[in-house]
């Protein structure tokens, strides 16, 4: 690992909002912790840091981690040297997506929602979830049928949500984002 | 006093009942809500996974449709107030970011000036527009010898809340001016999982079990919550958690709106009970036929005298 290579990788990290805080990391652990999926992820927080610095781009962007990370903000509001922890762990999934370190039953719930999103401007977790669970956890998806039966008997599902009226420019409005990109 | 509002995707449907009692609610309080006209969904927890300007131009979509003559909006959802607030702050913190908005929105003719629309959160508009005596004012039947704790997860309190991040207080005051009897639940500001059922089902029972085993030895009558996230997840997942790990948990998970109502003197039904998975119906049973005198808190077992000192556990009956 070169030198050079080490900084673009943490350069990368830490194009986001606050994400300059991160150079600031002293290994404590309180963010590992402090999270209640971390017994979950291949490393904690605070190794995913300490390999981030080391340039280690493929190990950080291949591994689970930041997938895990059920945004509870415990390690940001602990964190003594104030890093946007939970940020970072979603510039993570960005950038593992970018880079094609794809994993389908995680990423493509996040994909088939914004989909959702931009075809009817509003989002219907519930629907979206059985229709997940159906495609990526067929066997699960027996067990889960009283949950999905009692959900339809109050009432409280459905599989499409409303269309929004400016769908249109709702969708010229992300087409500019996305030509615009860049990151923050 | 007027109010944008932004019910959000949840409370169209799956929390429904947290959107009809909220709105009663409101009316009680004479909070007139005015519905963001034709708002689109804040893209949870999942656009920012993909996309990062795509994902704030979105959020900012609903801040710039907010009527001019109006400077704030309430969500109750969670994640909606979190991704409103933190779209309106980052935009006035980062200039550049929000230029990259501003010039996205325009491809929809819309514009937001950061900082125009302040995000609330329900449950602190609730708690800060209105004192505890205006609350309590308005109770009609009290919440008598019904057992409560509050369960606010995470993002209501961290890392932009209100209240305490770690050991918020505010429900449980609230709850406890409804005339319920209030329990001190520890793990009240931990994570419910989020959208961790979709991801791994092991993990995200465990979560669950975790706090449901919890709330289970307070002998609570009800887990009360401020999030639609929270709801979903204790309530639906609840019965897949007990076959899961062979217990037996019966705990119903009720919106501190729902209860809010109740003591308001406001129609079960119109308040949206009966809608969750897990029955609210003893609840209900113990608010009409209120227990003679307040029922005594539990003794808690005495422990082991082998056991490790710990320190004593905060008291049971709210503050």
């Amino acid at each position: 690992m070169t030198e050079e290579t080490q900084h673009t990788f943490l350069d990368e990290v830490t194009t986001i909002p606050g994400g300059e805080r991160l150079r600031t990391c002293i290994q404590c652990g309180t963010c590992g912790g402090s999270c209640p999926s971390g017994p979950a992820m291949d490393y904690t927080p605070r190794e995913i840091f300490a390999l981030i610095m080391a340039g280690e781009r493929e190990r950080v962007l291949k591994s689970n981690t930041f997938w895990f990370c059920v945004s509870c903000y415990y390690c940001t509001i602990r964190c003594p040297q104030e890093i946007p922890i939970t940020d970072i762990m979603y510039q993570l999934k960005r950038l593992a997506i970018k880079a094609g370190y794809y994993r389908a039953s995680i990423t493509n719930f996040s994909e088939t929602f914004v989909g959702q999103i931009e075809t009817y401007g509003r989002s219907f977790e519930l629907g979206l979830a059985t229709a997940h669970y159906l495609r990526y956890h067929p066997i699960e998806s027996v067990r889960m049928s009283p949950l999905m039966l009692g959900m339809v008997t109050r009432g409280r599902m459905a599989f499409r949500p409303k269309r929004i009226r400016g769908i249109r420019p709702l969708r010229a409005i992300l087409r500019k984002a996305k030509e615009l990109g860049g990151e923050w | 006093m007027r109010y944008a509002y932004y019910p959000g995707c949840s409370l169209e449907r799956n929390a429904a009942a947290y959107d009809e009692s909220f709105r009663l609610v409101a009316e009680v309080l004479g909070m007139e809500l005015v519905e963001i006209p034709d708002w689109n969904c804040c893209g949870a927890t999942e656009y920012f996974s993909l996309d990062l300007l795509p994902a704030y131009a979105l959020v900012a979509r609903n801040l710039a449709l907010v009527p001019e003559d109006l400077d704030q909006v309430v969500a109750p959802c969670s994640a909606c107030y979190y991704n409103l607030l933190k779209t309106d702050k980052n935009m006035a913190a980062y200039p550049k970011l929000a230029s990259a908005v501003n010039e996205s929105l325009a491809a929809g003719k819309l514009h937001y000036t950061p900082g125009r629309v302040r995000s609330r959160h329900a449950l602190d508009v609730i708690l800060e527009d209105f004192s505890l005596e205006d609350l309590a004012a308005h109770v009609e039947k009290p919440l008598r010898g019904i057992r409560l704790a509050a369960y606010y997860g995470c993002v209501t309190v961290r890392p932009m809340g209100h209240d305490d991040p770690e050991y918020p207080i505010r429900m449980e005051r609230l709850l406890k001016a409804l005339g319920a009897t209030v329990v001190e639940f520890s793990l009240r500001a931990n994570c419910c999982g989020g959208h961790m059922t979709q991801l791994d089902a092991e993990t995200a029972y465990e979560m669950l079990h975790y706090l449901l085993r919890n709330a289970a030895k307070l002998d609570v009558d009800a887990l009360v919550t401020a999030c639609p996230m929270c709801q979903l997840n204790l309530d639906a997942y609840q019965g897949q958690v007990n076959s899961h790990f062979g217990t037996d948990f019966h705990i119903p998970i009720l919106y501190f709106t729902q209860v809010m109502g109740l003591a308001f003197g406001i129609d079960p039904d119109a308040l949206g009970f009966g809608q969750e998975i897990v029955s609210a119906e003893r609840v209900l049973e113990k608010f009409r036929n209120p227990p003679e005198e307040e029922e005594k808190k539990p003794r808690r077992k005495r422990r082991d005298k082998d056991a490790l000192p710990m320190p004593e556990p905060l008291s049971g009956g709210g503050r």
